[in-house]
C-alpha cells in the first residue's frame, strides 16, 4: 500500500505520470515565471497584469550541479542518517530560463534531464514529495 | 565633486567570540573615531549595517550603536542588503555628506553568528523564498557556491587544485593581519584533504561565519582639510546597482532565473555590471587598480571576480593566479587582507571591513601585508536578493 503523496509546496508542480512544473506566462509580453507570478509582469518594460498559469517544459539541460555532503539546517528535513544529495540548475530551452531542483542519481554539466516527482521526506502524515531532475 | 574622505577606520578582530554584537560595533567605532581624531559628539549621522540574527537591536543597528556610544542627537540609518549591508550603509552616509546634509558620518557593522550554516528565519514561512529554498531544495549558501564552481570547471577546465591555490594565497596574505581570525599557512594538500561540503568545494574552500565589527569615519573633503587631513583616502565610487532584467544566472536565494523568452539578456551580467558602474563613477578602469578586495565566499568565486572586475578575460583567472599576479608583490594583489578565507564572514561588517583594508593599504600602514605604493583600490561583493556592492578608494 502506497502512502499518501503530499506536495511539499502547494501549486508548484503536478503529480501525474509525466509531472510538470507550474509556472506562469505574461499574456502581454510572453515572459515566463517560476515560481509563478500571477499579479504583475516583472519585465520592467511591460505593464502586463494578465498572467496565466502554464505548465513548463519537463526536459532541459544541466547548466551546473553540486552535491551536498552535509545536512542542511531546518526547515530542511534531513534523513537520519544523512545521505548526500545532488542539486542541479537546469536550462529550459523554450522558456529560456534556469530552474533548480534536487537530482536523483548522478548528473553532469550538459546532461539532458527530465522532471520527476520524488520523496523529499516522510513523516507520520505521509510521503512529502517535490520535483527533482533525473537523467533523461 | 563627488568625493568623501575616509578619516578613520577601525575593526574588532574577527573570531567566534560569542559576545553581544554591539560590543564589537562599539569597539570598532571607537577605534575608527580615534584613528580619525574625531570626537563622537561631532558625529552627525550614524549608518549601521543590520544583523538579522540578533533580534530587534540588530534590525535597528544604527540606533543600537548610537545608544551604546551615548546618545548625541545624531541622525540615523539602518541598512540591510544581506552581504552588501555595509556598502549600503557607506552609500547612505556618503550620499548625506555629498548632499550637504552633514559633514561627519560614522558607518558601523557588527555581527554575532551561530555555528554552522547560515539558516533562514524560523517558523513556517511558505511565502519566503529564502525559507523555501532550504525547505524544498536543501539549498544552503554553499550549494550555490558549488553550482558556480562546477560550472567554472565545465567551462574553463578549472581543477580542485586551482581553487585550492586561492586558499593557499589568501592564507599567506592574512598571516600578519591582526584582525584576521585564521592566521595559519595551509597547503594545497590540506585543502584537498578537508571534508567535502558542496561538491567540488571542500571545507577549506568555503568561508566560515564569524563574529566581528568594522567601522569608518566618513567626512566631507572640506571638513577633512579644515581638520588637517591634507591627503586623506577618498571614496570616489560606491556601486550598489541591482541586476537588469532578465537576470540569467541563478543567485541566492533564487529557485530560477528570469526568463529571456521575451527580452534578450543584458550585455553585462549582474556581477560585471556592479564593477562597471563603480569604474564609471570613479572615472577609472581595471588597469588603474593597485589592489582589490573581492568577496571570496568560496575559492572558486574569487576567480570569477577576477574576470567580473576586468583583471583578465573570462577563463584566464587561473593563469593570473598561478602567475602570482594576484599575490602581494604581484601586478594586482587580490585580498591582501587575507579575505574571507582568513576572516570568515561577519555579514553586516564585511563590506565595511573591505573598505577598512583599502584605507590602510592606501595610507601605507597595512603592516605585514602592505601592497607597495598602493594608491587605487576596489572592493567588490554581492548581497543576496540582488544587492551590488563595490567601493573604489583613491589616495
Amino acid at each position: 500500500m502506497s502512502a499518501t503523496k503530499i506536495p511539499a509546496v502547494e501549486g508548484w508542480f503536478t503529480l501525474d505520470d509525466e509531472p510538470r512544473l507550474i509556472g506562469s506566462r505574461c499574456a502581454t509580453c510572453g515572459t515566463y515565471f517560476f515560481p509563478k507570478e500571477l499579479s504583475f509582469c516583472r519585465n520592467p518594460s511591460c505593464d502586463g497584469t494578465e498572467l496565466t498559469e502554464t505548465p513548463l517544459s519537463r526536459t532541459g539541460k544541466v547548466w551546473s550541479y553540486t552535491v551536498n555532503h552535509y545536512a542542511p539546517p531546518p526547515p530542511y528535513v534531513a534523513a537520519d542518517p544523512f545521505v548526500p544529495f545532488g542539486v542541479a540548475a537546469v536550462e529550459l530551452s523554450e522558456e529560456r530560463m534556469m530552474i533548480l531542483g534536487q537530482t536523483t542519481g548522478h548528473v553532469a554539466v550538459g546532461d539532458d534531464v527530465e522532471l520527476i516527482v520524488d520523496t523529499l521526506y516522510t513523516d507520520d502524515k505521509g510521503e512529502h514529495v517535490v520535483w527533482k531532475w533525473a537523467r533523461a | 565633486m563627488s568625493d568623501v574622505a575616509i578619516l578613520g577606520a577601525g575593526m574588532h578582530p574577527w573570531g567566534k567570540w560569542g559576545r553581544n554584537f554591539v560590543e564589537y560595533g562599539v569597539h570598532a567605532a571607537r577605534e575608527a573615531l580615534h584613528d580619525a581624531g574625531v570626537h563622537w559628539n561631532d558625529v552627525q549621522f550614524v549608518a549601521g549595517g543590520e544583523t538579522v540574527r540578533n533580534g530587534y537591536p540588530g534590525y535597528v543597528a544604527g540606533s543600537t550603536f548610537a545608544q551604546a556610544m551615548g546618545w548625541n542627537g545624531a541622525r540615523l540609518a539602518s541598512c540591510y542588503a544581506a552581504c552588501a549591508s555595509g556598502a549600503a550603509a557607506i552609500d547612505a552616509a556618503r550620499a548625506r555628506i555629498l548632499a550637504g546634509l552633514c559633514d561627519v558620518a560614522l558607518v558601523v557593522g557588527a555581527d554575532t553568528t551561530p555555528k554552522g550554516f547560515l539558516a533562514p528565519s524560523g517558523g513556517e514561512r511558505q511565502m519566503d523564498p529564502d525559507w523555501l529554498r532550504f525547505r524544498l531544495l536543501g539549498a544552503t549558501n554553499p550549494t550555490y557556491f558549488g553550482l558556480y564552481a562546477r560550472r567554472r570547471m565545465a567551462l574553463h577546465g578549472s581543477t580542485e587544485a586551482d581553487f585550492a591555490a586561492v586558499k593557499v594565497k589568501n592564507a599567506k596574505h592574512g598571516l600578519n593581519n591582526p584582525n584576521a581570525r585564521y592566521r595559519k599557512e595551509v597547503s594545497i594538500e590540506d585543502v584537498l584533504k578537508s571534508p567535502m561540503v558542496a561538491d567540488p568545494l571542500r571545507l577549506l574552500q568555503i568561508c566560515t561565519t564569524s563574529d566581528g565589527g568594522a567601522a569608518l569615519v566618513l567626512t566631507s573633503m572640506e571638513y577633512a582639510r579644515k581638520n588637517g587631513a591634507k591627503d586623506p583616502v577618498k571614496v570616489t565610487a560606491v556601486s550598489t546597482v541591482t541586476p537588469r532584467f532578465p537576470k540569467t544566472v541563478v543567485d541566492l536565494p533564487d529557485f530560477a532565473t528570469d526568463s529571456a523568452a521575451a527580452v534578450a539578456p543584458p550585455e553585462l551580467g549582474f556581477r560585471d555590471s556592479i564593477a562597471t558602474a563603480a569604474y564609471e563613477e570613479a572615472g577609472i578602469g581595471p588597469e588603474d587598480l593597485d589592489l582589490a578586495e573581492v568577496y571570496d565566499l568560496s575559492t572558486a568565486i574569487e576567480l570569477d571576480w577576477y574576470e567580473n572586475i576586468g583583471l583578465c578575460k573570462e577563463g584566464e583567472a587561473e593563469k593570473l593566479l598561478h602567475d602570482g599576479d594576484t599575490t602581494i608583490g604581484g601586478k594586482i594583489p587580490v585580498n591582501p587582507s587575507g579575505g574571507l578565507a582568513c576572516f570568515g564572514e561577519a555579514v553586516p561588517a564585511q563590506a565595511i571591513a573591505q573598505v577598512c583594508e583599502l584605507s590602510w593599504q592606501l595610507r601605507g600602514t597595512a603592516t605585514g601585508r602592505q601592497v607597495d605604493g598602493a594608491r587605487v583600490g576596489l572592493t567588490i561583493n554581492q548581497g543576496l536578493f540582488g544587492h551590488g556592492s563595490s567601493v573604489i578608494c583613491v589616495r
